[in-house]
């Protein structure tokens, strides 16, 4: 019986939504954030066509301010940091440590409800008062303090959805220190595995520092406690310190996950072990570490003192280094290996792609010159996309492909999956890489209106934002008629070595019929060698 | 919840009121420095004695004397954050 | 780092997976903390004499005496931590309910200090304040932010004592299983310590 059966004292969907079966939080999760990924998509289709043209074309500026502000928030709180985390790794760590459970299932549901939660309220400012906050989600001081929009209300949302970043981290930080299965040491857990340790310690320790800054906001706005306002002796660059002291190692909660993921697909769809696992495994940690030091490359226009514009400089291109490493150790782990091109390989190599694009980029973005010229046009706007999409998001979509079978015990339509992966990648591209371009030429971000001489290529993007939806529409629609209607799939339809294919799909409620031990490291293949 | 003795160190009353005797010599030493006049120093002086009896009461009462490596990192990670970022932001406000 | 798979049961809970998780707690309240301490140095290496004008204010000895309530209610939490731990029900709760005594204490005097404050017009953005150098409102605004987020973790602490207190008296919590009074005193030792950065920061610097 698999654990969509289990019991429960609840009945039908508060079975649900009280489980504290990690399996059930991850779809929760999951499911959760496939709504938010949907609402925020709709809101950059909506932007996409109203910059189709100069000049107001479907809205006015004061609600393109509240919908590109909108946009990040969803995007960013209620996608991309839970990313591959909160569903994947929700569902997975336990199954791949060998383990029933995470350390503290109750904190988990805990966890879910805080996420949703949040989420509602953050959505609830666009029905109140003044509507959703109309700062960008950066919610600079001294703006965000003054403007009449939602602010609180909307940042006490994303306070709440914070608490549930905390309690995962805290929760698999735990599970991993204790939990593994015998025989299963550090250096034998999938790179999954490192990069959601690694993640986590981010999560843990870098969320509260947002936390006191929103709160911050909160009675600035209501107190005039007057830290961020100069007429009161404070200073709007500290909320940017404080901003970004916890928003820049949060791209990293953001990359991570995603990074494991393509680190535990490429060894299954190129039939070969990872190149370099404890350089993959360490390096993931050095990201996290490195990631603390870098906060003010957002800030290098902002008036900071030359001597910090030069160190953040300095430590920004260090902490490139160990995420070319894993790049490298990717491309060295396809070499030779027998490569079997699957959608989920397929958005795996996408990911390296886009996300070398992306980092490539942020080099340009790191150095203090070609800052000045690029700051805060599109080319950062191209560059976040390349890295928070074309990596995270298809790192996202790898996982969900490779995963599927796992989680529903069906297999989706093959053919359709590729389909949909070849027009996304198109339509990505059409999208962003002209913005790249545009920020070159000066065309700032967030702005609602633009010169005549940005509008090709403002055209060209907004096209290719309609590539890239139909093919998300035939994706999720392909995954979705395929859960009651794709072919019924086995416990290991991939011939992958780590444990969560070594029990029945979908998965059993107490995961293992016995606990396993573990002799032998993640992607050891050699076992299928004779089937 | 199961705990099986080896697992955990009490530490007996005794200690305990040992190192409060302890904490309240500091309190009045505290007390007695930030009085002396002593400028700039004054700060240095009051935040060194804080952090003695922030390691008694993180040493004592919270166990971290009996603890693993694990958990003492913990602290010690918090201890490093802080750091790093009071640094890097003063290096940043000093200078402008 | 060995595999941990001894302590662990499925049923029963895992009393070392329980600290680390506390610890991890802590650390994040250590860090939210920071945040503010963060912006209390910055501020206060600009505005040097306003903070000590404005420290001359508050009453040092209300401080001190804060200080030694918290403290000692420390030393109570931690002898109800080895009571427990010895099976000593009785003495346990004693200590327990003398812990949440004086905690409550701390919190009848912070409200008479605010009161008196506020009273007399010192508050963030008041006008007696817009009066004076902002470096004072600063002084004030961290004042008020960083013990009211103090006094919060105060009361949530309390109420937490309360609960263990029950939990001891129904014997759900003993020498058998005593993670949760544990890592409530951890709890409880962590607020001590901000306290114990808070009260020379803003009362000592005169």
């Amino acid at each position: 019986m698999s654990f969509y059966g289990e019991e429960s004292r609840y009945p039908g969907i508060l079975s649900w939504i009280f489980s504290t079966d990690h399996k059930r939080i991850g779809l929760l999760y999951l499911i959760t954030m496939l709504l938010f990924f949907a609402t925020g998509a709709t809101l950059g289709i909506l932007m996409r066509l109203e910059l189709i043209a100069p000049g107001s074309t479907i809205m006015e500026a004061t609600s393109y301010n509240a919908v590109f502000t909108l946009h990040g928030v969803i995007m960013i709180f209620l996608f991309i940091i839970p990313g591959l985390a909160a569903p994947f790794g929700n569902f997975f760590l336990p199954l791949q440590l060998g383990a029933r459970d995470v350390a503290f299932p109750k904190l988990n549901l805990l966890s879910w409800w805080f996420f949703v939660g949040g989420g509602a309220i953050v959505l609830s400012s666009l029905f109140v008062g003044e509507g959703p906050p109309d700062t960008g989600w950066t919610i600079y001081a001294p703006y965000s303090i003054r403007t009449t929009s939602a602010v609180s209300l909307a940042v006490f949302g994303v306070f709440v959805i914070g608490l549930s970043s905390i309690l995962t981290g805290i929760n698999f930080l735990t599970t991993i220190h204790r939990m593994r299965a015998p025989g299963m040491t550090w250096f034998r857990m999938p790179l999954f595995i490192w990069s959601l340790y690694a993640t986590a310690w981010v999560q843990v320790i870098a969320t509260p520092v947002i936390g006191i800054t929103l709160l911050l906001v909160i009675l600035e706005r209501t107190l005039g406690i007057g830290f961020f306002d100069p007429a009161k002796g404070g200073d709007p660059l500290l909320f940017q310190h404080l901003f970004w002291i916890y928003s820049h190692p949060a791209v990293y909660i953001m990359i991570l996950p995603a990074m494991g993921a393509v680190s535990e697909i490429i060894p299954v769809f190129a039939r070969k072990s990872i190149f370099g696992y404890k350089a993959i495994a360490i390096s993931s940690v050095a990201i996290a570490v490195v990631g603390y030091l870098v906060w003010g490359h957002h800030m290098f226009t902002s008036g900071i003192s030359y001597e910090a514009r030069l160190a953040f400089s300095l430590f920004t291109f260090l902490v490139a280094i160990p995420s070319g490493v894993k790049v490298f150790n990717w491309v060295a782990s396809l070499y030779k290996g027998s490569i079997e091109l699957s959608a989920p390989m397929l958005y795996t190599l996408a990911f390296i792609f886009l996300f070398s694009i992306g980092g490539l980029s942020g080099l340009v973005q790191g150095a203090l010159v070609t800052n000045v010229h690029i700051h805060d046009t599109y080319f950062i706007v191209a560059h976040f996309h390349y890295i928070m999409f074309g990596g995270a998001a298809f790192g996202f979509f790898a996982a969900l492909h490779y995963w599927y079978p796992k989680m529903f015990g069906r297999m989706y339509d093959r053919k359709a999956a590729k389909a949909a992966w070849f027009i996304k990648f198109i339509g990505f591209n059409v999208l962003y890489f002209p913005m790249f371009v545009l920020g070159w030429q000066g065309m700032p971000r967030r702005y609602f209106d633009y010169l005549p001489q940005y509008q090709d290529l403002h055209m060209i993007s907004t096209v290719g934002s309609w590539i890239l939806v139909t093919g998300l529409i035939i994706m999720f629609a392909n995954l979705i008629i395929s859960l009651r209607h794709g072919a019924v799939a086995g416990a290991n339809p991939w011939k992958a070595a780590t444990l969560e294919w070594q029990v029945p799909s979908p998965p059993p409620p107490e995961n293992f019929a016995e606990i396993p031990t573990v002799t032998s490291g993640p992607y050891d293949f050699g076992r299928f060698r004779d089937k | 919840m199961e705990t099986k003795k080896a697992e955990y160190h009490t530490v007996n009353y005794g200690t305990h009121v040992l190192v409060w005797l302890a904490l309240l010599v500091l309190l009045a030493l505290t007390i007695a420095a930030a009085g002396m006049g002593l400028g700039a120093f004054n700060i240095l002086a009051v935040l060194v004695i804080a952090g003695v009896k922030s390691a008694l009461v993180l040493l004592f009462f919270m166990h971290l004397r009996y603890e693993g490596f694990l958990l003492r990192s913990i602290f010690l990670a918090s201890v490093g954050v802080l750091v790093i970022v009071v640094a890097l932001t003063f290096l940043e406000v000093i200078f402008r | 780092m060995s595999t941990a798979v001894d302590s662990i049961s499925h049923e029963h809970g895992d009393y070392a997976g329980s600290k680390i998780g506390m610890w991890l707690f802590l650390l994040t309240e250590i860090v939210l903390f920071g945040g503010l301490f963060l912006l209390y140095s910055v501020f206060r290496s600009s505005n040097a004499v306003a903070f000590h004008n404005a420290a001359t204010e508050l009453n040092a000895g209300i401080g001190a005496l804060n200080t030694l309530i918290l403290l000692t209610s420390s030393l109570a939490m931690a002898l109800a931590v080895s009571a427990v731990q010895k099976g000593e029900v009785r003495a346990a709760t004693v200590s327990l309910s003398v812990t949440i005594v004086l905690g409550l204490v701390f919190l009848v005097s912070k409200y008479a200090e605010w009161s008196e404050k506020i009273h007399h017009g010192i508050y963030p953005n008041s006008p007696e304040l817009g009066l004076r150098d902002y470096g004072e409102g600063l002084f004030y605004s961290l004042y008020y932010v960083m013990t009211g987020l103090h006094g919060l973790h105060v009361l949530g602490g309390i109420v937490a004592l309360i609960v263990m207190l029950v939990l001891l008296r129904r014997g759900a919590v003993g020498r058998d299983d005593f993670a949760k009074i544990e890592n409530t005193g951890l709890y409880w030792h962590l607020v001590d310590l901000i306290w114990i950065f808070l009260f020379p920061l803003f009362y000592l610097i005169t």
